[in-house]
């Protein structure tokens, strides 16, 4: 890109999915990162049972991104076409994997609480 | 659009290139900043653009932004803005035709006016564009972005109402266009026989255009099961398949690896709609081919009301006639208050969507920079850029300059002779976004 810049970024990105949803989707990840960060400090620990069960959580955000990307571009893995395509799926399967386990944790310590571990 | 009248003006479309870098960009941002908003400069000038297209659009954005009490007109008949780069996923059934049809006036600023009528002259002498109706448009500085006239009519026998029955397809015709050259194209690897592709001697919008459909067919063939019973090939306008050496080779390898057969020196020159015959003209005389499917895309020219006007390159081009700018500044050889973007430009390279992107830059600093009473800087490269699809999932993301050098966007990291998804990822999903925030003066 000639200028590849934060604010061209977020001008192709609300082209990409409309303002209103881009936005949203800003706001939803904001919004757990932070609900996140006020179970660990409420609660004052990380929960392994909880950990546990968001880690074992991870390869169905893993999976399901990259069938997301896949599905929305009208390829499969048999495209894949050199390393940086495998980097690629990585990265997305890597996303898909932290943001579905961080959701996981914390709708386990809302909807638990802090004394269910 | 047939040679003659503004009514065919297409402006530039096939954007490619940037879009992709956003996608894959995450890395590159962190060693970019934010940008900074440009202080308006004052002025009571009177601005002209010609064309509502990409360019025309894209820079009248910009100059809205920049500018504190210019009198922008923009001027185009046409209510229909469309997303050429689109037309090769529509022409291989991947988007219906609403994927490229948006309304010119949507993407315009406001405190910009609209003319939406062709204009009938321009007179760079008395500095004056007049509309079909008689509405006469005086200006400072004028902007030729009026895209270029699809030359249907070249082809012998060839009309446009033939698109969509026997065979025949033509998706640089527009969007409808390419949803009945996806029907045609359809039938055709369903039940097997000759298919014709190519490319005209003229200078073209999206060179790798031609290539992309013929790949494409290859590939349906390929995933339908009737690969054998198809053939597939190509007609190159010179002895060569790209302009660029190393893209050429590239492409005959793997041209030669599915199959298809390219042929060189072969110009498309008349269409016998009901033998199934093509001709074309060789170096050897004229040659016909029976054909089950062909794929016509005709020669290229400015618009006739840019050819009449003067401002056209006397020494070359001749039967095409682009404008006669400085190749780096984009600025007008003979009339200094006179730019350039998009297809209509004469220099060497790109006419292509990606090129009218990084036109915009240039002549937005050279027209507020003489408006402000400071130096320009901005020079164009000559950029062009190609996401040339290979099958239906990968492309190989081209990119390159004046002097034919690959400039790829991600130096060690998406390689530009390499199939790709990364690269299909980008024009799948990217172009269209970065596309659309070109058109809004923000890419």
């Amino acid at each position: 890109m000639q200028d590849l810049t934060l604010t061209t970024l977020i001008a192709v990105f609300e082209e990409m999915f409309g303002p209103v949803v881009f936005w949203a989707m800003v706001v939803v990840a904001v919004a757990i990162t932070l609900l996140y960060v006020y179970v660990l400090i409420r609660d004052r620990a990380m929960s392994m049972r909880k950990f546990l069960l968001a880690q074992l959580s991870m390869p169905v955000g893993a999976v399901a991104s990259v069938w997301f990307v896949l599905t929305f571009t009208n390829s499969s893995l048999s495209d894949m076409g050199g390393p940086i395509d495998w980097l690629m799926v990585l990265g997305i399967g890597t996303v898909g994997a932290v943001g579905f386990a961080i959701l996981i944790y914390v709708a386990q310590s809302l909807i638990r609480g802090p004394q269910a571990d | 659009m047939i040679g003659g009248t503004m009514t065919g003006i297409n402006d530039v479309a096939a954007t490619r290139r940037g879009f992709i870098g956003l996608a894959a960009g995450g890395a590159a941002l962190a060693a970019s900043g934010g940008v900074v908003q440009a202080q308006r400069v004052q002025t009571s000038a009177r601005i002209a653009i010609v064309g509502a297209g990409a360019g025309g659009t894209a820079i009248a954005n910009r100059l809205a932004n920049r500018l504190e009490g210019a009198v922008i007109t923009i001027i185009d008949g046409r209510q229909q803005h469309w997303y050429q780069p689109g037309f090769t996923l529509i022409a291989a059934g991947l988007k219906p035709s609403s994927y490229a049809i948006s309304n010119t006036f949507e993407w315009l600023p406001e405190g910009v006016e609209w003319v939406p009528e062709h204009a009938a002259e321009i007179d760079p002498e008395a500095n004056r564009v007049t509309t079909l109706s008689g509405r006469q448009v005086p200006y400072d500085y004028l902007i030729v972005a009026s895209g270029l006239s699809l030359d249907w009519d070249a082809i012998e026998g060839f009309s446009l109402d033939m698109v969509g029955q026997n065979g025949v397809s033509a998706h640089y015709a527009g969007p409808e266009y390419a949803e009945l050259s996806w029907r045609e194209l359809d039938r055709f690897v369903e039940r097997g026989g000759i298919g014709l592709f190519g490319r005209p001697a003229t200078e073209m919008k999206c060179a790798g255009a031609p290539l992309k459909i013929a790949f494409l067919a290859d590939d349906i063939a390929r995933r339908r099961g009737t690969r054998d019973a198809v053939q597939v090939i190509y007609n190159a306008h010179s002895p060569s398949l790209f302009g660029l050496p190393i893209v050429h080779h590239k492409v005959r390898q793997l041209f030669d690896e599915r199959g298809i057969e390219a042929r060189y020196s072969h110009v498309l020159k008349a269409v016998d709609h009901r033998r199934k015959v093509a001709t074309y003209a060789t170096p050897d005389g004229d040659v016909e081919t029976a054909y089950d499917f062909i794929n016509v895309i005709p020669p290229q020219r400015a618009p006739q009301v840019v050819r009449d006007s003067g401002l056209s390159w006397g020494d070359r081009w001749l039967d095409q006639g682009w404008i006669e700018v400085d190749r780096e500044t984009l600025r007008h050889l003979r009339y200094a208050n006179v730019f350039g973007v998009g297809d209509i430009i004469g220099v060497p390279k790109g006419k292509t969507a990606a090129s009218a992107k990084f036109h915009q830059p240039v002549v937005e600093d050279h027209l507020v920079s003489e408006i402000a009473g400071r130096e320009a800087v901005a020079r164009f490269s000559g950029y062009t850029s190609c996401p040339l699809v290979t099958r239906v999932g990968r492309a190989m993301l081209i990119e390159f300059d004046y002097n034919d050098n690959l400039v790829p966007s991600f130096p060690g990291i998406i390689a530009p002779l390499e199939e790709l998804w990364i690269s299909w990822l980008l024009k799948e999903v990217a172009l269209k976004p970065t596309y659309n925030a070109m058109l809004r003066g923000l890419a």
